[in-house]
């Protein structure tokens, strides 16, 4: 009993003339995946939309993987890159554990939520949702940050919570005040579910929740999301287990790709002019999430 | 081993906690590419089957199936066994969190994190709402 190899037709123009002559066996399919996994790791890192919310696209549109196990080996790659960049994150010191570990009440039980959810919708509506955040995602990566004045009004529940703190800046420790808790908590739900209904890490999401609702540092929200990120997606990690979408042939060249090329991504980024990266990036992801929307309301997928 | 005048600031915790995660991920990502060595030397010819989704055999879904399996030394549940040791770096680290606030004397975040813990493990232990 096999099933049928997968829709490779793009593949197969890409490594042969005649698409009927042959189709790509697993070896050949894990080095592409691989591949393709290292370049958006790259790409993700480099432009810091995060590499896995570009795999799942890949993998279906490209590659012609069912979507739901597509979902569960992006989710465990955000899981690796996640916990691969915290070290680096924490040597700066911007992490606000306390804030980060509060809201992840509200993105772990989302998570659990959300992967609840999936489980229960037919894949071609996890296609179309998925590419209505993606369209979103590259909306907000190619849109400048507005600035935004701090904050110096103490707030009751965050003072409570122990989250006004300082960052080092280059002209010393800066101190901040945290508000909108409530707001804040309520995004991160969000956030929690879109994670663990897509298998991304919406670290665009978190970051706008603490960034803009809590007025939380820039640098602060940055890497208190990227904190977040793996104990969210190891909360979704365990219901995706539980259903049967973590394949590990499949997962196997993502997470080493993505992992790879996310840790290539971060050594570069201290020396590249990002803008028009972004740019490019944010173009095709976007062409992506048409191209998901589109195959979702027909049935593709 | 501490001296008594050892401060268990949060930067110091942080740095700990950033090296184990690295360490954690090390580790997974050397398992899962010997199990993906294994995996395609014998795999590498035969037909992939991502297009239609069948989902894992019962074994690869629960943590103790996973468990039970790696020492069979089949690609396969080598890879899964790397999988589940990703999947546990944010859990150790949200559980070295507790052991840290702890020792910080906060009871606040003990209790917080303790949430978050408990979240994590109802998930991992096959818990869906």
């Amino acid at each position: 009993m096999r099933a049928p190899a997968p829709r490779a037709e793009f593949i197969n123009e890409l490594l042969t003339q005649d698409p009927r002559a042959r189709t790509v066996n697993t070896l050949e399919l894990t080095l592409l995946i691989w591949l393709g996994s290292l370049l958006a790791g790259f790409l993700g890192s480099l432009t810091g939309l995060g590499g896995g919310i570009v795999i799942t696209p890949l993998l279906t549109l490209a590659f012609g993987v069912d979507i739901r196990y597509a979902i569960g080996a992006t989710l465990v790659s955000v899981i690796a890159t996640s916990s691969g960049a915290a070290a680096a994150y924490v040597k700066e010191g911007f992490t606000n554990i306390r804030i980060g570990m509060f809201l992840e009440i509200a993105t772990t039980v989302g998570a659990v939520v959300g992967a609840s959810i999936a489980a229960r919708l037919p894949a071609s509506s996890i296609a179309v949702i998925f590419g209505i955040v993606l369209l979103y995602s590259a909306y907000m990566a190619s849109r400048p940050s507005p600035p935004r004045v701090a904050d110096d009004h103490r707030n009751r529940l965050a003072t409570l919570l122990k989250f006004d703190s300082e960052y080092p800046t280059t002209t010393g420790l800066q101190s901040y005040h945290v508000r909108g808790v409530p707001t804040g908590f309520s995004l991160m739900f969000v956030a929690g579910t879109l994670s663990g209904l897509l298998g991304i890490g919406s670290g665009a999401l978190k970051v706008i929740a603490m960034d803009q609702a809590m007025r939380v540092p820039f640098k602060v929200s940055t890497t208190t999301s990227n904190f977040m990120i793996g104990v969210t997606a190891a909360a979704s990690a365990g219901v995706y287990l539980q259903r049967g979408y973590i394949d590990p042939g499949l997962a196997m060249p993502v997470m080493l790709g993505v992992l790879l090329g996310s840790l290539l991504g971060a050594r570069v980024l201290a020396r590249t002019r990002t803008a028009s990266l972004r740019l490019v990036f944010g173009l095709v992801v976007a062409i992506m999430a048409v191209e998901m929307i589109y195959h979702g309301l027909t049935g593709k997928i | 081993m501490n001296k008594p005048a050892t401060r268990w600031t949060d930067q110091r915790v942080e740095t700990i906690i950033g090296n184990l995660l690295r360490a954690g991920v090390l580790l997974a990502a050397a398992v899962v590419a010997l199990g993906g060595v294994i995996f395609l030397v014998r795999h590498g010819c035969t037909m992939p089957q991502y297009a239609r989704f069948v989902g894992e055999p019962f074994e690869l879904r629960t943590v103790s199936g996973i468990v039970r399996r790696a020492a069979s030394f089949r690609g396969r549940n080598i890879i899964q066994l790397g999988l589940l040791l990703l999947i546990a770096t944010p859990v150790a680290r949200v559980a070295f969190s507790v052991v840290a606030f702890a020792l910080e004397r906060d009871r606040l975040y003990v209790g917080v994190t303790l949430i978050v813990l408990a979240v994590l493990l109802f998930s991992l232990a096959g818990g869906h709402v």
